[in-house]
């Protein structure tokens, strides 16, 4: 079934087009992978998704309903949930303040206190620590936290690894099997593409704000992805 | 001995200061408004009440249970259908909106209570004091203004510090699309922000016009006090607010021990020479630019 659908949709940044005509499904229980160079669109494409950014033209639908005029914050409460780039944690509120103002819409599901905890030991081990301490790799388990907490249908990622040690980066991408194994339908940005290819069940690749390539993982040839990945013939 | 009692005296005076104050500085940590109407506003409040003393004969302290309500629905029309228009667009519409609002206020409240200088009378209560010793007595009134201000910024402190409101307050006033994200809705959250400062705001009206004569045009001078403590505790910081109001009142009554010519001037002073010399005030957040 058809979670999360993109209709030719068009959008800008700043006076910029940034996506033309993206259209593009992810099924629900799947974990779908954008990857593309700098500058190809994919946080625009996640922005727009979570309504931090308008699409000017086309439609998206979610769970077969059209959310394009709904406001971003009651995005969060239909089960979209966006880990923004750059993490965003709330400097000022502890660990656990920034996991608890993630039940602010009120949504039921797995997600709680606990289960996060569990999911990312450290959290539990920082929690009366202010967000703004924490190492980057603790900032990004807490930002993926916030947004579990809101019990997403849809959980969309936006460079996890981004300025991450290899090592913290490959222990987040572990955490996405137990996030997607409660329900959860995941849509990550990656600019690293082998990180892509070994999480995600399918992958499309962005450049220049469109879709140069779709397909599964195993299917894709590193020719085919370095060609529609740089716009090389 | 005199000393002593110009310092106590302005302690309790402090507390009027901060509760006067404690609105402008929860607008301004929540959402940074400069909110230059906050002086009229509490004239608003005591003229609301003394409109509704006079129409139903309730005292003072009963007419608050229908204007800080009141004004707290106000607070929430005015920051949903106006202020929050203001800001997206820059440092001065905020200032501009909100001066041009004390100024439509002073006017409407000129043609409807004219120019004339009045009081709300709460009987008794005004004149009480407790003695301490003979040379030394507090005011009932102004002792209960300092405990009525220490309530509010320690439940306020506390609503921030321990509940979801709170959370939201702070993380909004963090990151706000971060907490769009989360769900919140900042225009929601800064209009209940501004009405629980109108609530306050209301208090320290009915206050006021219980311990001194008000009228149309009192505001601004209110807003100046109001101000300087918000700025002396250091912007935003509620419980520095609360430390600035005792700085300013102490300040006021020791320059008014020395020369009563003084009283008001020394209080600008202590302002200055904190500006001066911590010039994000004595309380500032750590991290977090004023």
């Amino acid at each position: 079934m058809t979670l999360l659908e993109l209709d030719a949709i068009s959008s800008y940044y700043g006076d910029l087009q940034a996506l033309f005509g993206i259209s593009l499904d992810v099924v629900e229980g799947e974990t779908a992978a954008i990857i593309g160079s700098n500058g190809a669109g994919k946080s625009t494409l996640l922005r727009v998704v979570a309504g931090l950014t308008e699409a000017r033209a086309g439609d998206i639908r979610f769970d077969g309903a059209s959310i394009r005029r709904v406001a971003p914050h009651l995005r969060v409460g239909m089960g979209i949930s966006l880990v923004p780039e750059g993490r965003r944690v709330f400097p000022s509120l502890t660990v656990e303040e920034n996991l608890r103002i993630g039940t602010y819409r009120g949504r039921q599901g797995p997600w709680d206190l606990a289960a996060v905890y569990e999911l990312f030991p450290i959290l539990r081990e920082r929690a009366g620590r202010s967000g703004a301490v924490l190492s980057g790799g603790e900032q990004q388990a807490l930002a993926i936290g916030r947004a579990l907490m809101a019990n997403p249908r849809l959980l969309l990622l936006d460079e996890v690894s981004l300025g991450l040690a290899p090592v913290i980066v490959k222990q987040l991408y572990e955490a996405l099997p137990s996030i997607t194994a409660q329900g959860a339908t995941i849509l990550l940005v990656e600019q690293s593409v082998d990180q892509a290819l070994a999480a995600a069940d399918r992958v499309y690749c962005l450049l220049e704000g469109r879709i140069s390539l779709t397909g599964l993982p195993a299917e894709l040839t590193r020719a085919q992805i370095t060609t529609a990945y740089f716009g090389l013939d | 001995m005199d000393w002593v009692n110009a310092v106590v005296q302005g302690v309790l005076l402090g507390g009027f200061y901060a509760l006067l104050a404690t609105g402008l500085s929860l607008m301004f940590g929540v959402m940074r408004l400069v909110n230059l109407a906050q002086g009229d506003l509490t004239i608003l409040a005591a003229f609301l009440s003394l409109s509704l003393i006079e129409a139903t004969g309730v005292g003072p302290f009963v007419s608050l249970a229908v204007v800080v309500p009141l004004m707290m629905v106000g607070g929430y029309a005015l920051q949903r259908g106006l202020l929050n228009r203001t800001l997206d667009q820059g440092v001065m519409p905020p200032i501009l909106v909100t001066f041009g609002l004390a100024v439509v206020l002073q006017n409407v409240l000129l043609s409807l209570y004219s120019a004339d200088s009045q009081g709300i009378d709460a009987g008794s209560a005004e004149g009480a004091s407790i003695a301490i010793t003979n040379q030394l007595s507090i005011g009932v009134l102004p002792l209960a203004t300092l405990v009525i201000a220490v309530v509010i910024i320690v439940g306020l402190q506390a609503m921030l510090g321990r509940t979801q409101l709170g959370r939201s307050l702070r993380a909004t006033a963090d990151d706000r699309e971060a907490a769009l994200l989360t769900g919140i809705d900042h225009r929601h959250v800064y209009a209940v922000a501004t009405a629980i400062a109108m609530g306050t705001v209301a208090i320290a009206g009915v206050l006021l016009g219980i311990r001194t004569t008000f009228g149309p045009f009192d505001g601004p001078v209110r807003l100046i006090f109001a101000f300087e403590a918000v700025v002396i505790g250091g912007l935003g910081s509620l419980w520095g607010t609360l430390v600035g109001g005792i700085i300013l009142g102490v300040s006021l009554t020791i320059g008014n021990q020395i020369n009563p010519a003084y009283q008001v001037l020394a209080g600008h002073v202590v302002f200055l020479i904190v500006l001066a010399f911590r010039p994000n005030g004595l309380f500032a957040r750590k991290g977090r630019e004023a």
